[in-house]
């Protein structure tokens, strides 16, 4: 099932496996999107569903499964949290009409939201999974209310029984030997219940035994070819490397912050693997500051305020404030990528200066010019454009959507003065430590202590031509001293053979513990290219390198039972040897016989979470609308997410520089004035012949001719109400932008009308490729969209927004 | 080298467009002003410029499951076995029907008389009066002959596009016709090097731009076994040919070509 993703153009690589899947295995592909794209296409299936009602959808298959005994059992029993015992006095959204149990002032208290424990402080477990406050029951009660045909009428496909045959067809992966996978992007994420959207993919996954078996699991498309590798590596602002946690002001020492980020687990059988935390964390810091004792290098570590956020859309809500003096991009282009891009572009404006490092002079880059409609004298800004080399002209690793860490070679160098990533802040580090060293400021210790060995260094004691293998390695991490770890004596300087062998005491470095067994002594496994598969199950363990330690499928001790049989003899991931006593096939997730640890090592109590308490906006996906909807939601009577976070409410203040952006996020919502001046639905996407804001195919003339214009895409039923013809110019406004974007329309039959309780929703799609550099220019569509998160990761709700569309007269 | 062929498999294509961009890469082919024309499809009809196109044609459906039909063609040129272009070619060299099944033109020899214009059943050879020649598909045959797959087969994303001895395409076309519910196209006996997989959703008339029933046109015959000789030994000139074809054909009409070789069928 492909949901919130349109692989087939924007993952067109990874269709392939899907159309060998069909070709071999007989697999049916259901493609579930607002737009009949590519995907459908070439789908058996196709479910037309309105943005933004994932979970509606999603829950209703939960709902089907429960209702036709569609469970793997003995999986549920034993790998989930299906048994555990819950607080009684919790309450799902059924019991509290769409909420959950301790909402307080727009925030959940969570206290409801905690297991029963018993005298070992272990939950407290059901095994028959029917006491009315177990996890399964509680799940059970949740998704009552979700049946087919209030589901069709939330979702608006318009036909209950196409939608209870696809619920059947999926549902019927309950089955042991049978799997199905969920591929999902940003089409799932991009909304105020973003992380919900994720997680009922997850729970469906589940209670069909589908998560780590062969053709199982749930996967994420990642946005760009190394999104995978630059989240494993943090970049992002609440993780460090290797998802550890960013320390907070409140941890002032070393030892608070591993107390607070180590978990502890009572169970003798939970791995709880993350209790190895301390180790992990002190080698992060030696590849940092090789030559500092760690509290010294702990108190070099940024600290987050506690409870803040420093998101994207938080960074430039206090840019648009003046209170960030300058800023970085670096391959991003925010003057069209962010949301609200009119209002991103004008908090640049605020900036003292601005260095943009791409391929080719961004939207971002020129943001002055007059070619973004603004009065270059006004604008103070210093703004500095390093040429960056491209792909090909780099060395380096991608990680892809399966973990796969690819070595990748430089074809030629880059042209001009353009330069690789790696040589562009090698230069950066060098200056700023001498500035730091001749100026000082404020915390200098952090940067002139930081260890940088990426290469020979030349007689000015530098180094000119840095290394990305050197990084690898560090990566990897290796022995600062020598010492005997499992009875072996590794040399100061060798390789660390795997996370098993890193160091609480920094005798270890490690820039990233989950990368740690990619580098050894003799090989960078990253490089490796065999396509030997001797099972045939496309495992490829010599080609290149998977976190973690090469093992190819996560969580792989679900896929077989307690006595380590595979569940599908078919395809087995791995299997107990009782010979050898030994696990065979895929490295297992952990080496301990069967029956004796529990499959999800990750988490303190070992087992999957079907109900997920951390999350900040209900334990249980609960479908609601997005923040700016035409319908009532039906499934409850809280509209929007009650803990949605609203940028006005987060800062409790306007941005005064665009009062537009005030009033587009709060006066949008379903039953008000504004929402029925822009009725029509909106979405935004990617098309396969440009790539993100097209900073680098707009520039590439076969590419443009290809897509050579903005277009919105619209149903031959709206095109007639609005009188718009194929190909006619159409102006797209929103309440934040009233006087709105021109783009040509496409009128097509891939778009229908969404029939809700007996009304027509319509919906339309617009395309974000487009802006005002490079040889094809066109409106640029994030002017248009909200400025505002999803409650638990802040990613903007790109996918679903208000608009209304009229020709553009005289043209 | 050996015959062989390329299969189209259409069961497989997602109309990525990875062969359209490859193929202008390789042969190094001018990118098109184009301007948005209310469909993907773009640029909008091949030309001297764009050898291989992917066409998208969008209908309603009758299927629950599946209420719209949107098929996605990659076009080309089909590279015929007994090949009216290069039978209604005037000039030795122009066009030629190599061994290895392609069909190739050579900018060096083409006079510029639109014979293979009028005679290809598919409406493949573009014209253009700014070069004064032909130019189309070539089934990259510089590369097939150093061993490699033609460029668009080496670009293509999801197994849409094989190449491959006749033989062993024939086969493959079989079983996955088989495999797919599907049909093979040309299906009326017409021998071409390359093969689509129609899909069992689909129906080869559905298709735009897509001849039913491609034959060797009528004309074609006559001109080949009866005035070619003739004329190339009599006339040899450049101005000769282009007065016989307009006596022949009449003024050259773009929009007239689709219907041509079906109304002329032999």
């Amino acid at each position: 099932m492909i949901i919130g993703s349109n692989a087939a153009e924007n993952h067109p690589v990874s269709f392939k496996w899907v159309n060998e899947a069909r070709a071999k295995r007989g697999a049916k592909l259901i493609c579930v999107d607002p737009r009949f794209t590519r995907t459908a296409a070439t789908a058996d299936y196709y479910c037309p569903i309105r943005s933004g009602t994932d979970i509606a959808f999603i829950g209703g298959m939960i709902n089907y499964a429960i209702e036709h005994n569609r469970i793997h059992w003995d999986y549920v029993r034993n790998y989930t949290n299906a048994s555990f015992l819950v607080d009684p006095r919790f309450k799902t959204a059924t019991d509290l009409d769409g909420i959950f149990s301790g909402l307080e002032d727009g925030k959940y208290n969570k206290k409801t939201w905690q297991y029963q424990l018993d005298e070992n402080g272990n939950p407290k477990r059901d095994p028959t999974l029917s006491d009315p406050h177990c996890v399964f029951q509680l799940l059970k009660r949740h998704y009552s209310r979700y049946n087919i045909e209030h589901v069709s009428n939330v979702v608006g496909c318009g036909d209950p029984k196409a939608y209870e045959r696809v619920c059947d067809l999926f549902t019927s992966t309950c089955k042991p030997e049978k799997s199905a996978t969920i591929m999902y992007a940003m089409g799932s994420t991009q909304h105020t219940y973003g992380s919900q959207n994720v997680r009922v993919y997850a729970i469906l996954q589940l209670l069909l035994g589908n998560i780590g078996v062969a053709g199982g699991g749930i996967n994420a498309l990642r946005g760009e070819s190394n999104v995978q590798g630059s989240t494993d590596h943090a970049a992002l602002f609440h993780i460090l490397p290797g998802y550890l946690k960013t320390p907070k002001a409140s941890q002032q020492t070393y030892q608070r912050y591993l107390e607070d980020c180590t978990p502890v687990t009572h169970d003798p059988k939970s791995a709880n693997w993350w209790a190895n935390y301390p180790k992990y964390a002190s080698s992060l810091l030696k590849a940092f500051w090789r030559d500092v004792d760690l509290e010294e290098a702990y108190g070099y570590l940024g600290k987050i305020d506690d409870g803040k956020n420093y998101s994207f859309i938080p960074i430039f809500e206090r840019m648009a404030h003046g209170e960030i003096n300058g800023l970085f991009c670096w391959g991003q282009n925010p003057a069209v990528g962010g949301p609200s891009s009119r209002l991103e572009r004008r908090a640049l404006a605020k900036l003292d200066w601005l260095v943009v490092v791409d391929l080719w002079e961004t939207e971002t880059a020129s943001f002055w010019q007059k070619d973004a409609g603004v009065d270059p004298s006004v604008i103070e800004t210093e703004v500095f454009l390093l040429p960056a080399a491209a792909s090909v002209e780099k060395e380096g690793s991608i990680s892809n959507s399966g973990r796969w860490a690819q070595w990748r070679y430089k074809a030629i160098d880059p042209p001009g003065d353009a330069k690789d990533d790696l040589s562009i802040i090698t230069e950066l580090v060098y200056r700023l430590k001498d500035l730091y060293r001749t100026k000082g400021g404020a915390l200098p210790k952090s940067i002139l202590n930081l260890s940088w060995d990426y290469g020979l260094k030349d007689v000015d004691g530098r180094i000119h031509h840095p290394s990305t293998r050197e990084v690898a390695k560090e990566i990897n991490g290796f022995f600062l001293k020598d010492k005997i770890v499992k009875g072996k004596l590794f040399k100061a300087g060798s390789m660390v053979p795997s996370f098993a062998y890193l160091q609480e005491d920094g005798s270890t470095c490690s820039g990233n513990w989950l990368y740690c067994n990619s580098v050894s002594d003799t090989e960078n496994k990253m490089m490796r290219r065999s396509t030997s598969d001797p099972r045939g199950l496309g495992f490829y363990h010599e080609w290149s390198w998977c976190w973690p330690v090469n093992r190819r499928i996560l969580y792989n001790r679900a896929s077989v039972d307690d006595k380590g049989r595979p569940w599908a003899n078919d395809k087995p991931v791995i299997w107990w040897d009782r010979i050898a006593k030994k696990w065979q096939g895929d490295v297992p997730d952990g080496g301990w016989p069967p029956g004796t640890k529990y499959p999800f090592i990750m988490l303190p109590h070992g087992h999957a979470r079907l109900f997920a308490p951390g999350l900040a906006d209900g334990p249980f996906p609960e479908h609601y609308e997005p923040l700016e909807s035409p319908v009532k939601n039906f499934m409850s009577s809280q509209q929007v997410s009650p803990v949605i976070v609203r940028w006005d409410k987060l800062t409790h203040r306007e941005i005064t520089c665009d009062p537009m952006v005030v009033e587009g996020c709060v006066a949008a919502l379903y039953g008000t004035e504004a929402a029925k001046r822009f009725p029509i639905i909106c979405t935004t996407y990617r098309l396969t012949e440009h790539w993100q804001t097209g900073q680098m195919t707009r520039w590439l003339p076969w590419l443009c001719e290809l897509m050579p214009a903005l277009f919105v895409e619209m149903s031959e039923e709206l095109a007639k109400i609005k009188g718009i013809k194929n190909g006619d110019k159409v102006r797209i406004s929103s309440i934040r932008n009233q006087e709105g974007i021109v783009a040509y329309a496409l009128v097509t039959k891939r778009f229908r009308p969404y029939k809700i309780q007996g009304n027509l929703y319509h919906q339309i799609g617009l395309p974000w490729h487009f802006g005002y550099k490079g040889l094809i220019k066109g409106a640029i569509a994030n002017d248009l969209t909200p400025f505002v998160g999803d409650a638990n990761t802040m990613i903007p709700e790109y996918k679903a927004f208000l608009v209304n569309v009229n020709k553009v007269q005289g043209e | 080298m050996a015959e062989h062929m390329m299969l189209i498999d259409l069961t497989k294509c997602t109309g990525c467009r990875a062969c359209q961009v490859a193929c202008k890469e390789w042969n190094s082919l001018r990118a098109e002003k184009t301007v948005f024309n209310g469909t993907y499809q773009n640029p909008p009809d091949l030309s001297y410029d764009t050898w291989t196109l992917v066409r998208f044609d969008e209908m309603k459906s009758k299927d629950r499951l599946k209420k719209v039909k949107w098929l996605l063609r990659k076009e080309g040129c089909m590279h015929c076995e007994d090949a009216p272009c290069v039978q209604a070619c005037p000039s030795p060299g122009a066009l030629v029907k190599t061994p290895e099944g392609a069909v190739v033109h050579n900018p060096k020899y083409c006079i510029g008389c639109k014979a293979c214009v009028v005679a290809c059943p598919f409406d493949i050879p573009r014209y253009s009066p700014k070069d004064e020649k032909i130019a189309k598909c070539t089934l990259c045959y510089d590369r097939i002959t150093e061993g490699k797959v033609p460029a668009c087969v080496e670009a293509c994303t999801t197994g849409c596009l094989e190449f491959g001895p006749k033989e062993d395409i024939l086969a493959r076309a079989m079983a996955r016709v088989k495999e797919v519910n599907g049909s093979l196209y040309p299906n009326n006996g017409y021998k071409t090097h390359v093969m689509y997989i129609i899909p069992d959703y689909a129906r080869i008339e559905e298709y735009s731009h897509l001849n039913p029933d491609p034959r060797v046109p009528a004309t074609e015959l006559w001109w080949k076994n009866l005035f070619k000789p003739l004329t190339l030994i009599g006339m040899g000139g450049v101005a000769g040919l282009a007065v016989l074809h307009y006596l022949i054909k009449g003024p050259h009409k773009v929009e007239d070509k689709g219907t041509e070789g079906g109304d002329n069928n032999a």
